[in-house]
């Protein structure tokens, strides 16, 4: 099956500063996702997320390599008619009305009017903009911008959707109703290609994450993979222990710190859980809680970026 | 290959009168209301002045406003929307539709003009108002006059898309008004170099003259004032040089455009 994206060796030097210095955004990048796939593309501010979303986008020309969509080059601008794109931190023609800016990108796609009209009816619908849909943009807040911007990128019914940072700069709310949109279009088959810093937003919401770092890819794959090998540790919270219990406890736990009226214990390998389980019955002591922690997307994340720092 | 042939046009009328929409509900044509003020005041200090004298005055004084003002739009406007559209990221969702960049200026560039329409019509009108109501009649010279200076706004306004599709609008403004100054100079130019002496004057000079639009080919204010013969062929020959400047100045302003990165 063609990918959705195919990336091959990607290169993009820009030349940033007074003295036009030469910079590394992006390195040799590849990647390849599957139709119907909800991509997470990860890494910290300045990584080359963007950098990445504007080559996808002909915004940008690269330095050396490609990058096709659908089998087709970039460049080709027949391949834009499948793609709908949400830029970080939109900002839209604000003296137009939420209606009127959907009718203007509708026209861009050739869209006749009675096509647009059906279309834009759906998609305020989807985005939850019924009331505010009359009024200028300027008049919009953040999250309501963010929203007609998924709007305007949904406009063609595109099979592949890019979002910048759809939840930057969005409250709790806000960050909800975008992220149920995208679950929205995910299940609806189309292919969502997202760029984030937050990480529980890609948990949420992907199949496959890619963690960028300095403009090169350390790492992809399903968030199962990436998660399950390192998870465990867990952490057993006690009450009622005697000083004396507790330094028989101890030498099992890689940290104990006091919690309230007790300690919480925490142990890094799962297999010595029955063991310390039945001193502690043993020494009838009242255990309160036993918590396992997976490793989360975070973890993985520093870690790559610590290692690319070593 | 129909599809995407109407598709462009779409495009590239959508764009146009959002540029179009954008000029006025920024309140771009406000300036109308100052133009027509200074020619209501021009008329009544010239009301103490003898008859023929006065209608030449208010003639040649309105015409030399309807330019002014429309090179102040043509500037303004022309540089600002394409820079804006840039600096404010609008342009991002917009080239990531199928719009080829070369829409995307010729679109801006048409909005430009149909503002400058606009702007004109409304000012011709109030200006044929005025001559009507001291003359009692309509001078169909002026009409000629005003055409030539929409054809000079047009080049204008080309000239100031093309700085703006690759540089800031402080530079693109600079720029884009000396050629204005420059253009209505060239002729004078050219003939101060070939009597200079110097050889690298003389090449400097012509090249100028060759480069830079003689934008005094298009100023008829005197021939319409003073109803002096206008030549037909003349007229239609401006109006050709014109036309064949704006386009090689877009199509430079489409090859700037075409590789750039934006940020």
């Amino acid at each position: 099956m063609t990918p959705a994206i195919e990336i091959k060796h990607l290169t993009k030097k820009i030349r940033s500063g007074f003295l036009m210095k030469e910079v590394m955004a992006l390195s040799d990048l590849n990647l390849s996702i599957p139709p119907g796939t909800a991509f997470g593309f990860l890494g910290p501010n300045g990584a080359g997320k963007t950098t990445t979303i504007k080559l996808l986008t002909g915004l940008s020309f690269p330095t050396s390599g490609e990058a096709l969509i659908f089998g087709r080059p970039v460049s080709d601008i027949s391949v834009r008619m499948k793609i709908g794109f949400l830029p970080e931190r939109p900002y839209f023609y604000d003296y137009l009305s939420g209606t009127e800016y959907l009718h203007f990108c509708g026209e861009l796609f050739g869209m006749t009017r009675a096509a647009r009209n059906k279309k834009i009816t759906k998609l305020i619908e989807l985005v939850g903009l019924k009331e505010k849909a009359g009024e200028q943009l300027r008049k919009y807040s953040k999250g309501m911008l963010q929203r007609i911007g998924l709007a305007q990128a949904l406009i063609n019914d595109p099979e592949l959707i890019i979002l910048d940072e759809p939840m930057s700069g969005l409250d709790p709310m806000g960050r909800k109703q975008v992220r149920d949109i995208i679950l929205h279009l995910k299940g609806q088959g189309k292919t969502v290609f997202f760029s984030t810093h937050v990480l529980s937003d890609a948990e949420m919401i992907c199949d496959q994450v890619g963690i960028i770092v300095q403009g090169s890819l350390q790492s992809v794959g399903d968030l199962e993979t990436l998660l399950s090998p390192k998870t465990c540790s867990i952490e057993v919270s006690i009450k009622g222990v005697s000083e004396s219990a507790l330094s028989l406890f101890k030498p099992m736990a890689s940290s104990t710190k006091i919690a309230d009226e007790g300690y919480v214990l925490r142990i890094d390998d799962a297999g010595i859980l029955p063991k310390l389980l039945a001193l502690l019955q043993a020494e009838k002591v009242q255990i309160v809680s036993i918590i396992p922690h997976r490793e989360t997307l975070e973890d993985i994340f520093m870690e790559e970026i610590r290692g690319r720092q070593s | 290959m129909m599809r995407g042939m109407n598709a462009g046009v779409s495009a590239i009328k959508a764009i146009a009168i959002n540029t179009f929409k954008e000029a006025v509900r920024n309140k771009i044509l406000y300036n109308l209301i100052f133009f027509a003020v200074l020619m209501m005041a021009v008329s009544l200090v010239l009301d103490q002045a003898t008859i023929g004298q006065r209608n030449k005055i208010i003639k040649d004084f309105g015409l030399a406003s309807i330019n002014l003002f429309g090179v102040i739009i043509a500037i303004v406007v022309g540089i600002s929307l394409v820079y804006k559209e840039i600096e404010k990221r609008t342009i991002h969702p917009l080239l990531a539709k199928p719009v080829r960049r070369s829409s995307f200026l010729f679109g801006k560039y048409l909005g430009i003009l149909l503002t400058l329409v606009i702007e004109i019509l409304l000012m011709s009108f109030f200006f044929f108002l005025l001559v009507w109501l001291y003359e009692g009649g309509f001078d169909s010279y002026l009409l000629i006059a005003i055409l030539m200076i929409f054809v000079e706004l047009s080049v204008i306004a080309a000239v100031a898309i093309f700085f703006s599709s690759f540089s800031t609008p402080v530079l693109s403004g600079m720029f884009t008004f000396s050629v204005y100054v420059i253009g209505h100079l060239t002729s004078f130019l050219k003939d101060f170099g070939a009597s200079s002496g110097s050889a690298i004057i003389k090449q400097f000079t012509h090249f100028l003259y060759y480069v830079l639009p003689n934008l005094e080919r298009f100023n008829l204010k005197t021939h319409a004032v003073y109803h002096l013969p206008i030549e037909i062929g003349q007229l239609l020959f401006s109006i050709l040089y014109g036309l064949l400047y704006i386009m090689i100045v877009m199509l430079f302003a489409v090859l700037c455009f075409e590789r750039r990165d934006f940020k």
